[in-house]
Order: C-alpha cells, then structure tokens, then sequence
C-alpha cells in the first residue's frame, strides 16, 4: 500500500497541472458531456489524464474503463489528491448515481456503451426522478411509458431535473403498469435527450442560479434496450440508484474540509476579533467550537464506516445516517458563517463585499436544497426508524 | 488509530458485557441505594472483575498489569455502563493505576501497586474544590514541614473518597503542583448522597501531615490520567446511552395507545431516528479517543474532549427522552429508565461538563 501511495504520489505530482491545484469556484467544476464548456484549457487536460487512468470512476472496472482500485487504493488516491490540493477532474450524475446501478443492474450492452462515456466524461447525465406531484411521495410518479413493439411511447413531465438543460441523457422512472400497485409499476428508463420532445426549462432558485429545471416528455419513442432491470421492477434500482445520491450528498461535509476551504474559525476570528489566540467573542467560539465537534465526530463515523466495510462487514446501519447527518452538518456550517460574517455576509452581488463573502451567501442558499433534494431529512429519518430500528408504519 | 476493534478487544468486550448482566444488573444498584450501603459498591464483585485483570489494563507489565490499554478498558468501561454498575474501575482502575504507573516511584508501586491489582486497595483521587471541574484551580496547600510535608485544604466531588484506603490529592507546593498519597482515614470525610446512587465524598485535609514518599513524581501525569478518566467515562456514558436507547426503542414497540403501537407514529419516530444518529456518532468519538490514547497520537488531548463532549450530549439526549417516550411509567421509581437521566446529570459534570470540553477542545485546535 506504501509503493501505491508513492506512486500515485509521483504520479500526481507530474500530471496535475498547477492551475488545477487551485480553490475551484462553482463554475470552474467539470461535468462534461456535449455541451461543457471549460474556463481554463487546463480543465480538460486534467480530465483528459485522469480519464485515461481510470481515475475519474477510480473503484469501477477496468475493462469499462474505469480504474479497478480497491476501496482501499481509492482511499489513498483521495487522501493524496486532497493533500495535493488537486481537484476533482469531473463530478456528475453518470459518475455518482448512474454508474454504479448499471455496473449492478444493467445489461453487459448497457455498461459497454454507457459507461466508458461517462468515465471520460463525454455524456452527462441528469436525474428524471421527481414530478410536480411526486416529491417526497416518489412512488406515485405519473409519468407512462407504453411499450409499443421495439419501443416505449414516454410522455410526463419531470422536475428538478438538475443541469438538464446541459445534458445528454436522462435516466428516468417511468410508469409503465398502472393498474398495479404503485411501487410495482415503475420501470427504469434511459432517454436520449437529443430527441426533441425532451425539453428542458432552467428554474430559478433562491441562490439567483437556475440549475434545476423542469423537463417535459412529450411523445418521446424509447428503443425497448435502454430498459435497465425487468420491466415493472425499476423501484428496486430506482432505491439503490437513490442510497448512491445520498453518498454523494452526505459526502458535502467531507468535500468542504478540502485544501482550500476557508475554516469556520478563521472567519469566526477575522470578524468577531482574536483574543489570545482564541475568537474574542467567548459566544461565537463556543457554538464554533459546538459545530466543529459535530462535523469531527461525523467524519469519525465515515472513517469507522469505512473501516467497517473494508474489513468485510455488510453495508450496516450507518450509511443511513450520512445522508441526514452530511447535509445538516452542511447547513449549520454555512448558517454559521454568515452568523460569523455579521453584515458582511449578507451582501447579494457587486462592491462591497469580497467573492468570498458573496460565494458563502449564494452557498448557504444552496445548501438548503441539501436536506431535500436525494430523499428529505424528515424521509430519512423515516428510513433510519423504519429499516434500522424496526419502528412500524 | 483504528476505529474499529481487534479480536482481543472485541472478547474482552464480550466478556465484560456478560460479566455486567450477569452479575450486575441495574438491581443490584437499586439495592445498594435502598440499603443504604455503607461502601457503595460490592467489595466482592470489584475482586471478580479484579481476577478478570482489568483492574491492571493500565499498568505496565514491570509493574504487574498488562498495560491492555484504554481501548480494553473502554470495552469494560462501556458494559459497565449498560448496566449502570458502580464500581471503582473510576477511582481506581482508571485514576489510581494510571497515576501510580505513570508517576509513581518504585517504593509507592511496590506498596500500592499488588493490593490494587488485586481488587483489595480502594484509591480515590481527591481534586476539584468547586462546584465545577477545574483541574487548575487548586488552592490545597502542601506546605513543608521538615523533611515531609503538612496537608490543608477541601476537596469535594471525591469518586470513592469516603471508603478510598489512599486518597490521591492534589495540592499546590513551593514549587509548583503536586500529588500526594495520603492515608483515607487521616482526612475528616463526609460522604455525599448523589441523585445517581454512586459514590462521592468531601473531603477535609487539617494539617495532615505526609513524609516525603508520599509524593509522586513530578510532571504531566495528572493531566493524561484525566484524560484516560474522561476517555473512559465517556465510554461508560455511551454505554448507558445505547442501553437507555435500546430500551426506549422496545418500549416504543410495546406499548400501545389509541389501538397501536405509540412507535408507529412519526414524531416518536423522528426522535429515535435522531437519538440513533446521535449514539452512533458518539461512538465513533468514543473509540478514536481510546485508540488515540492507545497510541500516545498527537491529537489525543483534542479527541478526548470531543468524546466526553459528545457523550454528555448523547446520555443526556437518551436519558431524558428515555422518560419522556416512556410518559408516566417512567417517572416512577419503580421503572428503571429514570436511573440513565440520573446518572446522565452526574456524568456530564464530572471531568468535565461540555462546556469545559468545548472550551479546551477549540483552544487545542488553536481558536
């Protein structure tokens, strides 16, 4: 394991370019597909190499392209790249959700085209999960898909639908029995958003960004081998494809403790003053203090979690909690921010304000979607009274 | 630091947690309290979990003990915890075998160390004078008197100290703070009745006077031996925590109201769901700081007060929604939950509540 962290060291060291050994801004993050656009060419020679290594899906399969790391070497490679100060080379729905569903469910057709595309990030992926009608009540989707010899007819209209507007394809859940119950008539879909009755409207947010969007399906023909899983079971996939969202939610916390984040207490310091080293606000630092613990004992937790699954043990109870843990972890810190900040944190746009100042108010904008988008917090507590403690309904 | 537990430690974790309900369940606590009993623990079962050899995990193999560790000692400290036991395993496994390894001479192992391995000599480290903790703030004089020195000074919140056959105090001398062994019955001692049933003693030192082998080596030995005492308090708080828990979760199965089961309802639902999270991540903070302690790492002080932290918050959590889920029935003397939200109070309190945790732990990471 010492030679795999040298080498991956040394090789790092040599392939990531120094632009991207940066703080990356929001636009600065590489999703790929069709339509991305980079800021900086450095942008697409570093995904362009860690592509070529696997090292975008580090854990998935060789022969799909992937990087067929142990969780253990993928640990490594994480910890060097963080140590580095290098950034994640591509981020996306392809990698953190699709992915891993077809590696388990789908057909070896299905993986052989898809998912070598999304390990180099040359598709993008988006998510048609939530309806206007079904949100929380995911099962109770409306959108139907009739099988019609080689094809399905799909027509619905899906929402929150993120990046859509800058993707290729979209995996959808689909209605495709609707006499049977609603968790048994649900299929898993994959739709070509080329097809022009797939239209995507951007929606704007709180934070002033529209990454969200609504999306319409009108009379959208589906080839019948982009059904991923038996026909009528796609609520099976459509949980798993869910508990790897919540991963990659609950994971916010983690990504935030990265090089170049600016730390809690620095800011607590800079505005509420430094007394003896320590926040002059004896108040501030106390819930500064109260926060961080939190944040350290929840990162304890992935690591025992972590430690639990690389020494065999079933995925247990624990990964419930990351999800509901991550994003109000993620929220209370950006609510502390701007507590921290005082009027400085509170500046919408233009003079005035430092970027990063502007950057904490729109984040802790975002943040609110953390607790909602991938399943709420009150669903899964639901989840952790239900499956974990065996609770009734 | 491994977060997860070898095989050793994992059998003497369930050694010690059949060992606990075995022979310990919350009964006999209940008894010792009803009984008013004079010592405050049983002298017998402390040899049984002496001979069991966890009375020296925390000594030094030269000096008898097997020097196990904290992460061992956790596994015990948490089963006792289930159960609610009082033990000395504080005063005297944790504290008294700590201080003694870690700063006593050869004269005071050789007399101190064989008893206390055995389960037959009771020590209790007499510290905190106010009504908080605060390990710096001692105002007991050792002044010298010859050769030797003279004792004088209050000490309140004493584990064990009106039964300790050596009491541990700490006492500020001409040159700087210092340890002494004093014999328990030359302190006047007042035993105080807790809301937890456990044991603690005032304590008045009146010019007590002490040779110059009483005094342990100088150096940081008060400090790490707190932080093995707040390590495995915490570990002890996790276990009453989980067991407070575990029962709540049962009792939200058993009982029923307006024809089903209460947990079948989501605002109880919800709060188990959170109390879940919050045991789990205690956990996890728990055996970082055992092992860190374990491996002497960097970080330990810091890991330490968020364990003790975390554990305050969660036994406090588990006892006090232990009552409430459990609605009137919990509120008698009869039922047992309401002895996790007594001991809840007391625990938080000692070595350290969350507030002195958060406060050492934000001035360790330098803010």
């Amino acid at each position: 394991m010492s030679n795999f962290r040298a080498e991956t060291r040394a090789w790092l060291e040599e392939n990531c370019p120094s632009a991207m050994r940066t703080f990356m801004p929001e636009n600065e993050q590489v999703a790929g597909g069709k339509q991305a656009q980079y800021v900086r060419p450095e942008q697409k020679i570093w995904l362009d190499r860690m592509a070529a290594k696997g090292w975008t899906a580090p854990t998935w399969p060789k022969q799909y392209g992937g990087g067929g790391l142990t969780n253990e070497q993928a640990l490594i490679l994480e910890e060097e790249m963080q140590d580095l100060g290098c950034r994640i080379p591509l981020r996306g729905m392809g990698l953190s959700m699709l992915g891993p569903v077809l590696l388990e469910y789908g057909t070896e057709e299905q993986r052989q085209t898809h998912i070598p595309p999304i390990v180099r990030g040359e598709i993008r992926w988006c998510q048609g999960y939530s309806e206007p009608e079904a949100g929380s009540d995911l099962a109770s989707l409306r959108t139907r898909a009739v099988l019609q010899g080689e094809h399905f007819l799909v027509n619905g209209h899906k929402i929150w639908t993120s990046n859509a507007h800058v993707s290729d394809w979209i995996f959808c859940l689909v209605r495709t029995d609707p006499a049977a119950r609603k968790h048994e008539g649900i299929s898993f879909l994959l739709i070509d958003m080329a097809d022009p009755g797939v239209r995507p409207r951007p929606i704007r947010l709180i934070s002033g960004a529209s990454v969200f969007c609504e999306t319409f399906i009108e009379n959208v023909r589906v080839p019948a081998s982009h059904l991923v899983g038996p026909l009528n079971k796609g609520w099976t996939i459509a949980k798993r494809l869910l508990e790897h969202e919540r991963k990659g939610i609950g994971g916010i916390a983690a990504r935030n403790a990265a090089k170049f984040e600016i730390p809690l207490e620095a800011v607590a310091k800079r505005f509420a003053g430094e007394q003896d080293g320590k926040i002059a606000d004896p108040v501030l630092r106390d819930r500064v203090a109260a926060y961080s613990m939190d944040a350290h004992a929840f990162q304890l937790t992935r690591r025992r979690a972590a430690e639990e699954a690389e020494a065999g043990a079933p995925p247990g109870p624990l990964s419930a909690m990351f999800k509901l843990q991550g994003t109000e972890l993620n929220k209370r810190r950006y609510e502390m921010l701007l507590e921290a900040e005082g009027f400085q944190g509170l500046g919408w746009e233009g003079e005035g304000f430092t970027s990063d100042e502007l950057r904490f108010t729109r984040e802790w904008l975002r943040s609110k979607a953390n607790s909602i988008e991938g399943g709420t917090s009150e669903v899964q507590l639901n989840i952790i009274a239900k499956r974990v403690l065996g609770l009734p309904d | 630091m491994a977060l997860i537990l070898n095989d050793e430690a994992q059998m003497v974790r369930e050694t010690a947690l059949s060992f606990f309900r075995e022979r310990s369940p919350i009964t006999a606590l209940r008894k010792l309290r009803d009984d008013n009993d004079p010592v405050g623990f049983s002298r017998d079962l402390w040899r049984e979990m002496a001979e069991l050899g966890w009375t020296g995990f925390l000594v030094d193999e030269d000096d008898g003990g097997s020097a196990f560790g904290m992460t061992g000692l956790a596994q015990v400290m948490e089963a006792a915890g289930r159960t609610l036991t009082a033990s000395p395993l504080m005063s005297t496994a944790l504290l008294g075998g700590s201080l003694l390894s870690l700063a006593g001479t050869d004269d005071q192992k050789a007399e101190y160390l064989p008893p206390l391995l055995a389960g037959e000599h009771i020590m209790a480290l007499a510290l905190d004078e106010g009504a908080r903790h605060a390990p710096n703030q001692i105002a007991t004089m050792a002044e010298r008197d010859g050769s030797g020195y003279r004792l004088n000074g209050e000490k309140t919140f004493v584990l064990d100290g009106h039964i300790a056959d050596t009491l541990i105090v700490a006492a500020r001398t001409d040159a700087g703070p210092a340890l002494f062994l004093v014999p328990g019955e030359a302190a006047d001692r007042t035993r105080l009745t807790m809301v937890d049933s456990r044991n603690a003693a005032r304590i008045r030192l009146d010019n007590v006077a002490v040779g110059p082998e009483a005094m342990l080596r100088r150096g940081p030995a008060l400090d790490l031996a707190l932080d093995r005492a707040r390590a495995g308090l915490a570990a002890e708080m996790l276990g009453s925590a989980q067991e407070a828990f575990d029962r709540t979760i049962q009792y939200l199965k058993d009982r029923k109201q307006f024809g089903v089961v209460i947990g079948s309802f989501q605002s109880l639902k919800h709060r188990a769901a959170h109390m879940f999270c919050e045991v789990e991540i205690t956990r996890s903070a728990v055996i970082a700081a055992a092992s860190a302690l374990d491996s002497g790492a960097n970080d330990a002080a810091a890991l330490v007060s968020l364990a003790k932290a975390k554990a305050n918050e969660t036994l406090f959590l588990c006892g006090n929604e232990g009552v409430q889920m459990h609605g009137g029935i919990g509120m008698t003397d009869e039922h047992e939950i309401g002895f996790f939200m007594k001991r809840s109070r007391v625990a938080q309190a000692t070595f350290g509540d969350t507030r002195f945790c958060r406060d050492r732990y934000a001035g360790l990471m330098g803010y």
